[in-house]
């Protein structure tokens, strides 16, 4: 076997196969760091041209960019606050904090390396398991599956800020967000406002660029200024190294979440960076800084999401069933090449599969590096005028969400969730849990009805059930015990003049239960039960919430309104919500492409002040990079109004 | 290599000038063609579509580049509505469709926009399917069918208006007790529930079954029962070349009940049969394509079907079955399509009182 693992090693660096690992690693940097793009969208480009290829350049190819696109992930995550895709989310909590106080170098330096470690933890952990898991991965039967699920979901408990009640109501919210569309056990189709487009559910990507970057760039707007409050990356990459090493064991134990994480059916990195981020503000003493810069909040779901993969191609490799939407892809790619993954594969070419781990081993280190190298040019962008970046993340933004299901659905979705996630800043209602209950809500529902349906009630008592369920009433536990400590979104209140706006919100939650409960009451059983007993139970505290604020003493954690602490003179948030509406407005009429230069060259002509060859230098440049990447991806631009009546030309079609 | 393949190119169009009457009008010279795949990247049919898109592309005449466009959501209705309200008939759009999308519109799913009265077939790419079980429920043959009556087991499914509408109206017909667990996000999942014995029976198209399940046929833990079968040039149930060991749907149910099955169903069930194995992967131009484009493209596959190396580079994945083409395509596609009204009426009925699917609304 050490002969097969060598060989493999020697194989993968002669000849072409270690140039075509480097340009999947190139590639997975890239989209990496497009905001919103991740590993389905970076296989997917690849895919068209591994057929013919030797397999080991093929996969070297497709592992060296799965790899990396966690780790490039980071850079919009920590120097923007924009999720780089839905396993970097968690990241933004503090590294976001510590780039806008002048630590971006040393969050990077920490994530980039934590991102590494993980990631050879991965591979290790993968070069034992891929012989050995198969016994493993049976024992997890639906039970433990749902287990595992409310395991997830008790992180929400350190991550609700100063209110716990709403940050239970937050992650319901997610919870119903994510009971839309057909549902698992009858394919009725729950909450669908007749529209064909919430029939498949809300796309992750959309749900995570519209609850936490369309709020960040509304309130970097307003701020006028650049996101870092200093300038530059500031120094520090040798203290983000040596952070990664002091605690090292706390990176060793966010690894193996992730590994286990990534290795089971349906749970993946998405999961895998939240779970890591409420063990570390769990387990730590001192949790004060957790939401304002902490950067252990940083190493737990960046060693987490890159040990994912590793986890991940356990059950790919050796069930044939992939463990998250890029390894799905990655799953059609082997078997363009001929190869069929399965227990057959693992018998008969260990060569390979030893390729394959080499190849995610080695471009976890170069990623790590070539990310250290770009950082500087990146960061650059961090202190340019924020009003002149804005622009460029909401078309990135806006195409990211709509390679999700290429409909205008994904754009109004998007921007509906914006005002949604914009409010809920304001009003402190905790963003974290409604993307913790989103990831989860499907798992959930689907493991629960399977294990009733497969076991009636005796699952309760599988060994595997109870143990994790003690870790669970341990989460619970601690989360309730620290909850009042724990993290925060950063958010200031004053004294509110006026409750009126936070009832108006309060009362859409509520609004929104009711009809989760309305809309539930007219399904079958088995698809009424699970959104039934979430939004009647969020109905009554939501309920609460409404009364507290009411009758409540004015300091009361629940009677919360950034508003109250603004500066005197700031434009309001609504006005860049029409600014966004307008952007959908034109598109809507011209097309996405006519429509993104109009939004481009009126915003920066009316907010920028750009003078206008500037303006026609960023607009044209703006719309070329749409027209050549949407080329890569052979997909069409939202067609408008325009289109309808007139038959256009590329890429105006 | 490029200027080498349009020097090629270019002597090849050279020779076929210089016959003339075997020049075909249409040529492709330059030209993209779209191939719109209503479903993700990665899954079968894209598979499918990326193995067959550069072969199709040298055997065109011209030689043009064939890219594939992936349109998914919505059970890949949405893809396949948009490509019959928007694709031209001048050959440089093509649609690759599959069961998933043949069903619903058997069904009349509301959702349904297209018509496959409007699209021409131009090959058909079928696969096949075997049924197992555990082997603690001590049947060893299809001729054991009548053990396992009354005992209930439960089957790992997708849904009940997925491809797993066969086995569930083949289990209806055959009267066993088998309880569908729905919510599995492929068969994958399903296989995955029965080795954990969560599930007792189950069932995989054939380049899984041979991939994942003859290893557990070998060490004792599956049992097969039989296979869907494939339909003969006389429109007849016959083995499965691939199985020839295993008794196709028909045999099965004469070993276990003495007589050949009939009815209402069992027209539904063969139907769907069609429509979901034989005719699982078809190949469209937009109906009013004209004559020149659909024989040039009729032309190209058989030539790349039939090309010696063809079975061999296709894998087990799409080659182990014959690829139909031209007028024999279209012949197995309307032997499905056209399913008569009485079982149409039937499995929506049956879908509705069994499994609350309430299709037309």
């Amino acid at each position: 076997m050490i002969d097969t693992i060598l060989q493999a090693l020697v194989n993968l660096l002669t000849g072409w196969h270690l140039f075509y690992m480097m340009v999947g690693v190139v590639v997975g940097l890239i989209i990496g760091v497009l905001p919103g793009l991740g590993g389905i969208a970076g296989v997917s480009i690849l895919l068209p041209f591994i057929y013919g290829m030797d397999p080991v350049s093929a996969l070297g190819m497709l592992i060296g960019l799965i790899a990396v696109v966690p780790t490039g992930d980071t850079f919009t995550s920590i120097l923007m606050g924009i999720p780089g895709g839905s396993a970097s989310q968690a990241t933004i909590l503090d590294g976001f904090p510590m780039a806008k106080r002048g630590e971006a170098a040393r969050a990077l330096a920490a994530s980039f390396f934590s991102s590494m470690i993980g990631g050879l933890i991965g591979a290790a952990v993968l070069t034992v398991f891929v012989v050995a898991a198969r016994p493993i991965i049976l024992s997890f039967s639906s039970g433990e599956l749902f287990m595992l699920s409310i395991l997830g979901l008790s992180m929400v408990g350190v991550l609700s800020g100063a209110s716990l009640t709403k940050g239970l109501l937050a992650c319901g919210l997610g919870l119903l967000l994510g009971s839309i569309g057909a549902a698992p056990a009858t394919s009725e189709w729950r909450m669908v406002l007749n529209s064909d487009y919430l029939v498949d559910g809300i796309p992750l990507v959309i749900v995570g660029l519209g609850i936490f970057a369309i709020p960040e760039i509304i309130d970097l707007l307003r701020r006028n200024s650049s996101i870092s409050e200093t300038t530059g990356l500031g120094k520090g990459w040798m203290q983000g190294i040596r952070d990664t090493l002091d605690n090292w064991w706390l990176v060793v134990r966010c690894s193996a979440v992730g590994c286990i994480i990534g290795a089971m059916p349906g749970l993946g990195g998405s999961v895998a960076n939240w779970v890591a981020y409420g063990h570390v503000v769990q387990t730590s003493k001192d949790r004060s800084q957790f939401g304002k810069g902490d950067v252990r909040g940083v190493l737990a779901p960046e060693s987490a999401n890159n040990a994912v993969q590793g986890g991940d191609l356990v059950p790919t490799l050796l069930f044939g069933i992939p463990g998250s939407g890029s390894t799905a892809i990655f799953l059609g790619g082997m078997i363009l090449l001929g190869l069929q993954p399965g227990i057959s594969l693992i018998e008969n070419r260990l060569d390979l599969i030893y390729t394959i781990i080499w190849s995610l081993a080695i471009a976890n280190v170069v990623g790590a590096g070539l990310c250290v190298l770009i950082s500087r040019h990146v960061a650059y962008l961090t202190t340019l005028p924020y009003v002149f970046v804005a622009p460029f993340m909401l078309m990135a933004i806006f195409f990211a969400a709509y390679q999700s299901t290429t409909a205008w659905g994904d754009l109004v979705v998007l921007v509906a969730l914006g005002v949604l996630g914009a409010y809920m800043r304001r009003f402190g209602w905790p963003r974290p849990p409604l993307l913790i209950g989103f990831v989860l809500a499907r798992s959930t529902e689907t493991y629960l009805y399977q294990a009733i349906q497969f076991h009636e009630w005796s699952w309760l008592w599988r060994p595997g059930v109870l143990i994790i369920g003690a870790f669970t009433m341990i989460s619970l536990i601690l989360g309730m015990r620290y909850g009042r400590a724990s993290i925060d979104e950063g958010g200031q209140t004053g004294q509110p003049k006026t409750i009126v706006p936070q009832l108006l919100f309060g009362g859409f939650v509520a609004a929104a239960f009711s009809y989760g409960v309305y809309d539930s009451l007219k399904q079958s059983y088995l698809a009424k039960i699970f959104p039934l007993g979430l939004s009647a139970v969020a109905l009554v505290a939501a309920l609460v919430v409404l009364g507290v604020i009411i009758a409540g003493r004015r300091d009361h954690p629940m009677n919360f309104d950034t508003e109250a602490a603004e500066p005197e003179g700031i434009l309001s948030m609504e006005h860049f919500m029409v600014w966004l509406l307008g952007f959908l407005g034109v598109s809507a009429l011209f097309g996405f492409v006519i429509g993104l230069a109009i939004f481009f060259a009126t915003f920066l002509h009316f907010k920028g002040g750009a003078p206008a060859r500037l303006n026609a230098i960023l607009t044209g440049s703006a719309v070329a990079f749409m027209v050549g990447l949407s080329y890569l991806f052979v997909v069409d631009f939202p067609s408008g109004l325009l289109q309808e009546l007139v038959d256009m030309p590329w890429p105006f079609r | 290599m490029v200027s080498r393949r349009t020097m090629l190119g270019a002597a090849l169009a050279l020779t076929a000038l210089a016959m003339p009457g075997t020049a075909p009008a249409a040529d492709f010279a330059g030209k993209t063609i779209e191939w719109t795949i209503p479903f993700t990247t990665g899954g079968g049919s894209d598979v499918w579509a990326r193995f067959f898109a550069p072969l199709i592309a040298a055997e065109l005449p011209g030689k043009p580049t064939i890219v594939v466009k992936n349109v998914g959501g919505g059970g890949s209705i949405t893809g396949t509505n948009q490509f019959a309200q928007r694709a031209r008939p001048d050959g440089l759009s093509i649609l690759g469709t599959s069961a998933t999308t043949q069903f619903p519109y058997m069904l009349d799913d509301p959702r349904v926009r297209y018509d496959y009265k409007n699209f021409i077939p131009i090959m058909l790419s079928p696969t096949g399917g075997v049924i197992y079980v555990n082997p603690s429920l001590d049947a060893k043959s299809a001729k054991d069918i009548g053990k396992l009556k009354g005992k209930e087991m439960k089957y790992g499914s997708q849904g009940p208006t997925s491809l797993d509408l066969v086995p569930l109206l083949a289990f209806e017909i055959l009267e066993l007790n088998v309880k569908p667990v729905f919510g599995m996000p492929g068969r994958g999942d399903g296989r995955l529930a029965f080795e954990r014995g969560e599930a007792l029976i189950d069932y995989q198209t054939s380049s899984a079954y041979l991939r994942n399940v003859v290893p557990l046929v070998k060490q004792g833990k599956a049992v097969p029962l039989f296979s869907w079968g494939i339909i003969d040039d006389k429109g007849e149930f016959a083995r499965d070349p691939t199985f020839p060991d295993l008794p196709h749907f028909v045999e099965a149910y004469e070993q276990a009940y003495g007589k050949k099955p009939s009815g209402t169903a069992f027209d539904a069930l063969k139907s769907f049969i069609i429509a979901g194995y034989a005719a699982q992967k078809p190949l469209f131009l937009p109906k009013g394509t004209p004559k020149d484009i659909v024989d040039a493209y009729t032309a190209a596959i058989q030539k790349v079907v039939s090309a010696p190396d063809f079975s061999q580079r296709a894998g087990d994945e799409i080659g182990e079955y014959k690829q139909q083409v031209g007028a024999v395509a279209e012949r197995t596609l309307n032997a499905a399509l056209n399913i008569n009204a009485e079982s149409k009426a039937w499995v929506k009925n049956w879908l509705t009182t069994k499994y609350n699917v309430k299709l037309g609304e």
